[in-house]
């Protein structure tokens, strides 16, 4: 008797388990991916695979230099990400969830504190008159990037 | 026959500015040619201690009641413009009268840029920080909001921001939680324009009370002028040697 009540309950818990992961995969299967709209520009300052992991140690690097040591170069700057990236319908890369940044953030659920400090769009949009003063990218100025 | 050579030092003077070019001059990369320290520099080229940027406002020719600097500023950087205990101020104007004499001044007060400042000496993260050409700056990277500096502050230049911001100005990030105060404009400073916001209203106003520029370039106005005429700084007893210096107080 003992035998066979252990048995149903090991069979309850393998049915339990497998409803589980018939759930998760269900829910994983109703997630789209993120859609990104594509940049200005014929390509990204870095390889897409290499900006996907490692976007945020290039930001780091470049926010230390560029604030401690005055240091202005536009390839890895947040500004020149902003330049390129804004969304043509909301002009920005952070105000609604298929923008940019926020595509990818929300999928991942990882939190930006960024954009609390920082402009989500271009100078363009902030102060036309003064947008030439943004140093939007160019070859030359991003240090030998070939076109 | 030919020409005569009426200048016949002429061939001698154009080999020496051709020299002497070259001296000054040097090559980055083809196209790019960095000068001296005066000219603008490179982006890619760090802040150098070489030069100390600095601000002398002349009290004499600051009127009473024009508020162009502060309007400029706001617009510049972005500031609301509201005057609130919790408001943001990166530059005040003030309006003193000696007790004795009766003699009134104008004059704004901001942060003063210090050798040796205050606010980096208390700032327990060390976000609070002087650059090598002596702007002193708040990295909000890594800034908690303690408010220790503004405490510190002999000048009452900082200031925290209490409540969350939008739109920005690209140049300026600034945000809920830190603190902050006067930069010089160091976006302009960094596109080497070498001038700020106020400096540019108070002159556009035909005041020209402020004056912008490196206290070690000796050719520069602001070193003339330091030179010529008696210029103090605001609470010298603290020997903290600052950046902005007044005349006719």
């Amino acid at each position: 008797m003992a035998s066979k009540g252990c048995s149903l309950r090991y069979l309850a818990l393998i049915g339990a388990l497998a409803g589980m992961v018939v759930a998760s995969a269900g829910a994983t299967a109703g997630v789209n991916k993120p859609m990104l709209e594509r940049g200005k520009g014929e390509r990204c300052v870095e390889d897409t695979d290499f900006m996907r992991r490692n976007h945020m140690v290039l930001l780091k690097h470049h926010r230390d230099d560029t604030l401690r040591r005055g240091i202005r170069t536009t390839k890895h700057s947040l500004k020149g990400c902003v330049d390129c990236h804004a969304s043509s319908k909301t002009g920005s890369v952070a105000s609604s969830k298929e923008d940019f940044c926020m595509a990818c953030h929300v999928y991942t659920g990882v939190k930006l504190d960024c954009w609390d400090c920082h402009a989500t769009k271009p100078m363009k949009l902030y102060r036309p008159a003064a947008a030439s003063h943004s140093t939007p990218l160019t070859v030359q100025q991003q240090g030998g990037l070939q076109p | 026959m030919s020409e005569p050579n009426l200048n016949p030092d002429s061939s001698d003077r154009r080999a020496f500015l051709k020299a002497s070019a070259v001296a000054t001059g040097t090559a980055l990369a083809p196209g790019v040619l960095l000068y001296g320290i005066a000219q603008a520099r490179a982006p890619e080229e760090p802040a150098s201690d070489k030069v100390r940027w600095g601000m002398i406002i002349d009290t004499t020719k600051c009127a009473d009641g024009c508020n162009d600097c502060v309007t400029a500023c706001n617009t510049e950087n972005g500031l609301s413009g509201k005057t609130g205990p919790q408001d943001s101020q990166w530059i005040r104007k003030l309006n003193i009268r000696h007790l004795k004499t009766g003699v009134e001044i104008s004059l704004p007060m901001m942060c003063q840029h210090c050798e040796h400042p205050p606010c980096v000496d208390v700032c327990p993260t060390g976000a609070s920080m002087k650059r090598a050409d002596g702007i002193v700056l708040v990295d909000r990277h890594i800034c908690i909001g303690c408010r220790y500096c503004m405490m510190a502050c002999p000048y009452k230049a900082r200031s925290f921001v209490h409540e969350p911001l939008t739109d920005q100005n690209p140049e300026v990030p600034r945000g809920k939680g830190c603190v902050e105060s006067c930069t010089f404009c160091v976006h302009k400073v960094d596109r080497g324009e070498n001038t700020t916001a106020c400096v540019e209203a108070c002159n556009a106003a035909g005041h020209q009370a402020m004056l912008f520029g490196d206290l070690n370039d000796p050719d520069s106005a602001i070193a003339k002028a330091m030179k010529t005429y008696a210029t103090t700084e605001v609470r010298a007893d603290l020997r903290l040697n600052t950046g902005v210096r007044y005349q006719g107080i």
